[in-house]
């Protein structure tokens, strides 16, 4: 019993110090954007906690960087790239799980085919036709890359080939055509997988760097992950000015994760689970 | 009366066939815009020398590949992506495991544990770069401060060239063990109970259980797992781009595949040069996964 004890805490110890690692680099972020640049670079003695918190910091990145305009154009980017891949994904998974129609097999290559290239090999020609559109610096340049989403079709599909015919000839026999039956009967049975795909695109448009960069190079236009790259070159050495950024571009997608913190677990294990 | 429900069941059919085309289209045109034509498009590019501000183009045949084979900062970009996946791929692959199989079994706080490694994962790449090279920092980085208490001399971790891949890679494999860990976890979830009881009562230890049950059992998790994170470290880019400018003295030591196309495409507008850049990418993704399809059947046990 005692064996077991000691098992029990040496595995709790261990998950503890991992805990640690995992949430300290947060801390000293949140810690050093309250300092003085003298106080964060002071070593004798070593401070850990700001002797006096100087939230003028967050003041002056807010204002230098227009923060409110990032946290606009990030969460519209988001929201609409959640909703077209969710819809256009969720149509397109159900005619390939359930429906038959000429060229089925082809189409569903094409959509298996992109999941396996690299993205990158998208970027340039993607750079290309927004810039002939003169779309740059636009929310629609932020957007259009995820409009529609291969994994998210074939994602789905697996949800909806995990559920019985039964209740879709039930739902035809009762005189539902095709969109019905897919609208107000399949549909509301993928709620999971809904819910795990939008979480999925949601965290991917949130953290992805590189594009908003290409596309959206003026400093009004910009995302929070863009921004933040800019933002370092400006400031290069003021690191409570860089870590207040840092908290501001982190907090919002933490604190919707701490409160879905469960779906966000549950619908990554999913949507990896499916593939 | 048999054409009569003859003609009823091909129009049937035919009704069906046009809500699918429907309901596919959005995507396929989709995929075929941002995507198939994009394809084509980028190995046609990489033909091609792009003049000044991308308008003439003038068709140079295999001049960019000719000259990415004698370009040893290419060679130099493909070394360090290899490196990266290397260092972070086995040894995040590891931590996650030990951590899902400690979270696998009773213990009290496992979804707090699962929620607080899962942390990282929800942070935007460039936040997080920017307060490990805080840490970092030779002087003022809370990481040698610590080594200082220790009686360890510091260590410049971010220019010294020597050591700066190894800094990357550490926030690599910070940032990716949660999410391995809770995709193998699932996969734990999914072994069934009585496998473990059946054991017990053959008074196999915990050790044996895991080598025997555990580890055979979950290698179809352990394979998506390990696909996945490879062709995610291959296309390393955000940290590295974060934390190594191109005047740092470690950048020839650290500078990745996807940071060189980027450079090329839009810092010297040579997109033609990019372009053969990810095709090099491409070829080499495409080869490691290959390789891992053919050699999974050798260790992963499909129930």
């Amino acid at each position: 019993m005692t064996h077991n004890k000691i098992a029990t805490g040496v595995k709790h110890l261990f998950l503890i110090v991992g805990a640690a690692i995992m949430i300290m680099p947060f801390v000293w972020m949140l810690l050093t954007s309250v300092k003085t640049v003298g106080e964060s670079t002071s070593l004798n003695p070593f401070i850990f906690f700001p002797t006096v918190w100087k939230w003028e910091n967050y003041v002056e990145v807010i204002q230098q960087n227009n923060f409110l305009r990032l946290y606009i154009n990030t969460f519209a980017m988001m929201a609409i790239r959640v909703a077209c891949s969710l819809l256009f994904s969720a149509m397109a998974a159900y005619a390939f799980a359930r429906l038959n129609f000429p060229g089925k097999n082809f189409f569903f290559g094409l959509v298996l085919f992109q999941m396996m290239v690299p993205t990158q090999i998208f970027i340039i020609p993607q750079y290309l036709m927004v810039d002939a559109l003169g779309m740059r610096n636009t929310l629609f340049a932020l957007v259009f890359p995820g409009l529609v989403s291969a994994f998210g079709t074939f994602l789905l599909r697996q949800f909806f080939m995990g559920l019985p015919k039964e209740l879709e000839e039930a739902a035809r026999l009762d005189g539902c055509n095709i969109g019905q039956t897919f609208l107000k009967v399949m549909l509301p049975l993928t709620r999971s997988g809904l819910m795990a795909l939008g979480i999925f695109t949601a965290l991917f448009a949130f953290k992805d760097m590189m594009w908003p960069m290409i596309v959206n190079t003026s400093s009004n236009a910009a995302t929070l992950s863009s921004a933040l790259a800019k933002i370092q070159s400006a400031y290069s050495i003021d690191y409570p000015e860089l870590m207040a950024a840092s908290v501001l571009a982190v907090w919002p997608m933490l604190a919707i994760y701490i409160m879905f913190q469960k779906q966000f677990v549950e619908g990554i294990a999913t949507s990896g689970g499916k593939l | 009366m048999e054409r009569v429900l003859q003609s009823k069941a091909s129009r049937r059919i035919r009704n069906e066939w046009y809500w699918a085309w429907f309901f596919i289209a959005p995507t396929i045109i989709g995929l075929v815009v941002l995507n198939i034509i994009p394809i084509f498009q980028t190995v046609y590019m990489s033909f091609f020398k792009s003049g000044d501000f991308g308008k003439s183009n003038v068709f140079i045949g295999f001049d960019n590949y000719i000259k990415m084979f004698s370009d040893a900062q290419v060679w130099h970009a493909v070394a360090n992506t290899l490196l990266y996946t290397l260092l972070v791929v086995p040894v995040s692959i590891a931590l996650a495991m030990l951590l899902a199989v400690l979270l696998n079994g009773k213990i009290r706080g496992k979804s707090l544990y699962r929620t607080i490694y899962f942390i990282p994962m929800v942070a935007a790449p460039a936040a997080v770069t920017m307060v490990w090279k805080w840490l970092y920092n030779t002087q003022f980085g809370l990481i040698n401060y610590g080594l200082g208490q220790l009686g360890l001399p510091a260590v410049n971790w971010v220019n010294n060239p020597n050591v700066a891949m190894i800094s990357i890679a550490i926030i690599g494999i910070w940032s990716v063990i949660g999410y391995n860990m809770v995709l193998l976890l699932a996969g734990l979830q999914e072994i069934p109970r009585d496998y473990y009881e059946a054991s017990e009562i053959d008074g196999a230890g915990k050790w044996r259980q895991f080598f025997v049950i555990t580890l055979p059992l979950v290698t179809p998790t352990l394979f998506f797992v390990l696909v996945t994170s490879m062709i995610q470290s291959m296309q390393v880019f955000d940290v590295i781009y974060m934390m190594i400018d191109v005047t740092n003295p470690a950048y020839e030591n650290t500078v990745s595949l996807v940071y060189l196309f980027y450079n090329n495409s839009f810092k010297y507008s040579n997109k033609g040069y990019g372009s053969a850049i990810v095709m090099l990418l491409l070829v080499i993704i495409m080869i490691i996964t290959v390789f891992q399809m053919k050699a999974q059947k050798k260790w992963v046990n499909y129930m």
